[in-house]
C-alpha cells in the first residue's frame, strides 16, 4: 500500500502531506497531554517495534504469507493518536532510512496508513468490543475486525488518491500524467489483494496478538478498552472513561448528510440498470462519462437477464411508497446502520455464549 | 516449500535490512562528492531533484534527471551494481507490473494491434506507461543515492535545522535506534523457536507463533520504553529537547545548493 513517487500529481502530494501535517500536529499536542514526558519514550519504542511487525511473514490460511502494517494492534494498545504517530514515525523511517516508500507521497502515505487506518482501526474495535470483560472472545473478534476493516478503508482512499490521477492530470493527448488508472479499475485492482491477503494478514496479527495479551499481558489492553472500572495505564484516564455513544453521534450526523447524494448529477459509472441504457438522455451521460465510447445500441442481454433475478427492497435510496428523495435517503441510511447496528449485536451475543478464558496466575 | 518457511523469510527479511543498514552506514563514509556536502544542502537538493521528476510532464526531462541521478551516484561512489540490485530491478518488477496493463487500457491511437488476441497497444499507453516506471526508477533511485551517501545522524540533524519539530526528530533518532534492537529480539526469538520446532506446524500453529512472537516483542518493547524513560530521567530529562546542529555552510556548499536548485528548476521548465 506503500505509494511510490512518481505515482501522485505534485497538488494531490502536497494536499495529502497538509492533511498528514494536521493530523501529526494535533497528535502530538494530544499525546504530549496526555503522557507528558513518557510520550516520546513510548512512541519511538513502539514505532520501532510497528517496523519490525511490518517485516514478519503472517503465514495465511491457503500457505500463502502476508505482510502486516500493525496499525490495528497500534491503535488497540495505544489509542488512535498514540497509533497516528508511531505508524506515522515507522513509515517516515522505512522512506528515509531504507529508502522504501517514496519522499513526496510520504504525506499520502501516513495520511492513508498511520491517520485513517488508526482511527478505523480504534472506531470498529470499540464499537464491537462494546463493553465486553478484557478478557473476552469478544475483543479478539474486534481486533480481527479492527485489523481487517482498517487495512481495507485504508486500502480504498489509497485506491481512491490513485484513481483520480489520470482524470485530473493528463496532458492534451490524453496520456496519464501519473497513475494511469482509473477509479474502476484502481478500486477493485487495490481491494481484491486487500480483501484477501494484505486484511486477512491485519487480522490474524490483530486477533492473535490480542489473544495472546489476554493471557499474558492484559494491563496493555486497558488503555482503550472502554471500560469505566478499569485505570489506563498508558494513555491516561481521558480515553477510558469515553463510552462508544460519541462514534454513535457521529454516525448519526453522517446519516443526516446521506442526501447530499442526491445533489451528484448523472448516473455512478459501471452501475447503469437496463432503464438507464435504453434512456436516450441517460445514454448521453454515459457515453461522455466513459470518454466517448460507442454504446450498444441495446441493453446487452447478461444485464437484461441478471437484472430480473433481484429487485432491491429499496431501489434509488427509496422505498416505492416514499415520494420525498430526502426522506428516502435519510430511510435508507437508517435501515443501512440498523442492519450493521444487528449484525454487530449478533456478534456480540455469539462472542458472549463462548466461555471466557481462564487468565492463569 | 519448507514448513518453516514463515519463520526463514521473516528472518531472511531482517538479515536484508540489517545488511541495507550496514550498507549505508559504509558509503556515507566514503571521500564521495555528496559526501562532501553540507547534509542540509543534500536534503534539500535530492528533495528538489524529486520534486522536478514529479513536475515534469515530458519523458526526456525524466531520463535527463535520471541519468544526472546516475552520475552523483557514481561521483558519490555508489556501486551502480548494489543500486541495480537495490533499486532499479526492484522497482522495475513492481512499477512494470502495475503499468503492463496500462499499454492495453489507455485508450487512444493504436500503436500496435495483435488481431489474435483482440489487443491493441496505444501510443498513449505507452508513454503513460514509460512515464510511470521512469519516473518511479529516477525518484527512488535519487532518495536512495541521498540515504547511500548520508548517515542517519545527518539526515535528522539537517532535518531539524530545517525546523522540523525537535519532538519528531527526537522521536524519529529513537526509533532508528530501536529498530535493530528489535530486529536483534525478534531474529533471536524466531531462531530459537525454529531450533526447537520438530516435525510440520499446522497453519493454525503457524500463525500463533507469529502472533505469539509479536505479542511477546511488544511487552518487551513496552518494557523497554519504560526503561528508556527511567534512564532519561536519571539524566535530567524534563521534556525538553535540547539537539545540535552545529552545521555550517562552505563556499562549495553555496555551489552545490545553486546547482542543485538550477537544476531542478530547468528540468521543471523543460518538462512543463
Amino acid at each position: 500500500m506503500h505509494i511510490p513517487d512518481g505515482y501522485l500529481s505534485p497538488s494531490t502530494c502536497a494536499t495529502l502531506y497538509l492533511c498528514a501535517a494536521s493530523g501529526w500536529y494535533v497528535a502530538l499536542k494530544r499525546i504530549k497531554q496526555l503522557l507528558a514526558t513518557r510520550a516520546i519514550p513510548l512512541i519511538s519504542v513502539f514505532a520501532a517495534f510497528s517496523f519490525v511487525v511490518m517485516m514478519f511473514n503472517v503465514p495465511l490460511p491457503g500457505g500463502t504469507t502476508g505482510h502486516a502494517v500493525g496499525v490495528g494492534i497500534a491503535a488497540i494498545v495505544l489509542g488512535p493518536w498514540g497509533s497516528t504517530l508511531a505508524i506515522s514515525i515507522a513509515i517516515a523511517i522505512q522512506a528515509l532510512f531504507f529508502g522504501d516508500g517514496g519522499i513526496t507521497t510520504l504525506g499520502a502515505n501516513c495520511f492513508n496508513m498511520a491517520i485513517v487506518g488508526s482511527f478505523t482501526a480504534y472506531a470498529v474495535y470499540r464499537m464491537v468490543a462494546a463493553k465486553s470483560n478484557l478478557n473476552s472472545r469478544q475483543r479478539v473478534l474486534a481486533a480481527a475486525a479492527a485489523g481487517y476493516v482498517a487495512i481495507n478503508v485504508s486500502a480504498l482512499v489509497t485506491a481512491i488518491e490513485l484513481g483520480i490521477q489520470p482524470v485530473l492530470f493528463h496532458d492534451a493527448s490524453g496520456t496519464p500524467l501519473y497513475a494511469p488508472y482509473p477509479l474502476h479499475v484502481a478500486i477493485p485492482a487495490m481491494m481484491i489483494g486487500h480483501l484477501t491477503f494484505a486484511g486477512l494478514a491485519e487480522a490474524v496479527i490483530s486477533a492473535g496478538m490480542v489473544s495472546y495479551l489476554q493471557r499474558a499481558d492484559l494491563g496493555l489492553l486497558r488503555g482503550v478498552s472502554g471500560l469505566r472500572q478499569t485505570p489506563a495505564l498508558l494513555i491516561g484516564s481521558a480515553n477510558a472513561e469515553r463510552s462508544p455513544a460519541r462514534l454513535w453521534w457521529a454516525v448519526a450526523l453522517l446519516m443526516l448528510f446521506t442526501p447530499l447524494g442526491i445533489l451528484a448529477a448523472g448516473t455512478a459509472w459501471g452501475e447503469w440498470s437496463s432503464a438507464e441504457l435504453t434512456n436516450p438522455h441517460t445514454r448521453e451521460q454515459i457515453g461522455a462519462a466513459s470518454g466517448n465510447h460507442a454504446l450498444p445500441s441495446s441493453v446487452p442481454v447478461g444485464i437484461q437477464k441478471l437484472s430480473r433475478l433481484w429487485t432491491a427492497p429499496f431501489p434509488g435510496y427509496a422505498p416505492r411508497f416514499v415520494k420525498s428523495p430526502v426522506f428516502g435517503y435519510l430511510l435508507s441510511a437508517m435501515f443501512g446502520v440498523g442492519f450493521f447496528a444487528l449484525a454487530s449485536l449478533l456478534m456480540r451475543i455469539a462472542a458472549r455464549n463462548r466461555p471466557a478464558r481462564n487468565l492463569g496466575p | 516449500m519448507s514448513q518453516h518457511s514463515f519463520i526463514e523469510s521473516t528472518l531472511r527479511g531482517f538479515a536484508r535490512a540489517l545488511s541495507k543498514a550496514l550498507q549505508s552506514e559504509h558509503a556515507a563514509t566514503l571521500p564521495g562528492l555528496l559526501q562532501q556536502l553540507d547534509p542540509r544542502v543534500r536534503v534539500i537538493g535530492i528533495f528538489a531533484l524529486v520534486v522536478s521528476v514529479i513536475l515534469c510532464r515530458r519523458i526526456e526531462a525524466i531520463a535527463a534527471i535520471f541519468l544526472i541521478a546516475i552520475a552523483l551516484a557514481v561521483a558519490s561512489r555508489v556501486s551502480l551494481v548494489s543500486l541495480a540490485k537495490r533499486v532499479w530491478l526492484v522497482v522495475l518488477g513492481f512499477s512494470g507490473v502495475i503499468a503492463m496493463p496500462a499499454l492495453f487500457l489507455t485508450p487512444g491511437e493504436p500503436l500496435f494491434t495483435a488481431p489474435a488476441l483482440h489487443l491493441s497497444i496505444s501510443v498513449q499507453g505507452m508513454r503513460t506507461a514509460a512515464m510511470l516506471v521512469l519516473r518511479a526508477e529516477t525518484a527512488a533511485t535519487l532518495t536512495t543515492v541521498l540515504v547511500l551517501s548520508t548517515s542517519w545522524t545527518h539526515i535528522l540533524k539537517a532535518l531539524r535545522s530545517l525546523h522540523l519539530p525537535a519532538e519528531i526528530v527526537t522521536m524519529l533518532a529513537m526509533t532508528h535506534r530501536y529498530v535493530f534492537l528489535l530486529i536483534e529480539t525478534a531474529n533471536q526469538m524466531f531462531e530459537s523457536r525454529q531450533s526447537r520446532t520438530v516435525g510440520i506446524l499446522s497453519g493454525s500453529e503457524q500463525r500463533k507463533t507469529a502472533a505469539r512472537t509479536a505479542g511477546v516483542l511488544l511487552s518487551k518493547s513496552i518494557e523497554l520504553s519504560h526503561e528508556v524513560y527511567l534512564a532519561m530521567l536519571s539524566r535530567g530529562f524534563r521534556g525538553e529537547i535540547r539537539l545540535l546542529t552545529d552545521f555550517r555552510l562552505r563556499p562549495r556548499d553555496y555551489v552545490g545548493l545553486t546547482a542543485f536548485v538550477f537544476t531542478s528548476c530547468l528540468a521543471a521548465w523543460i518538462g512543463r
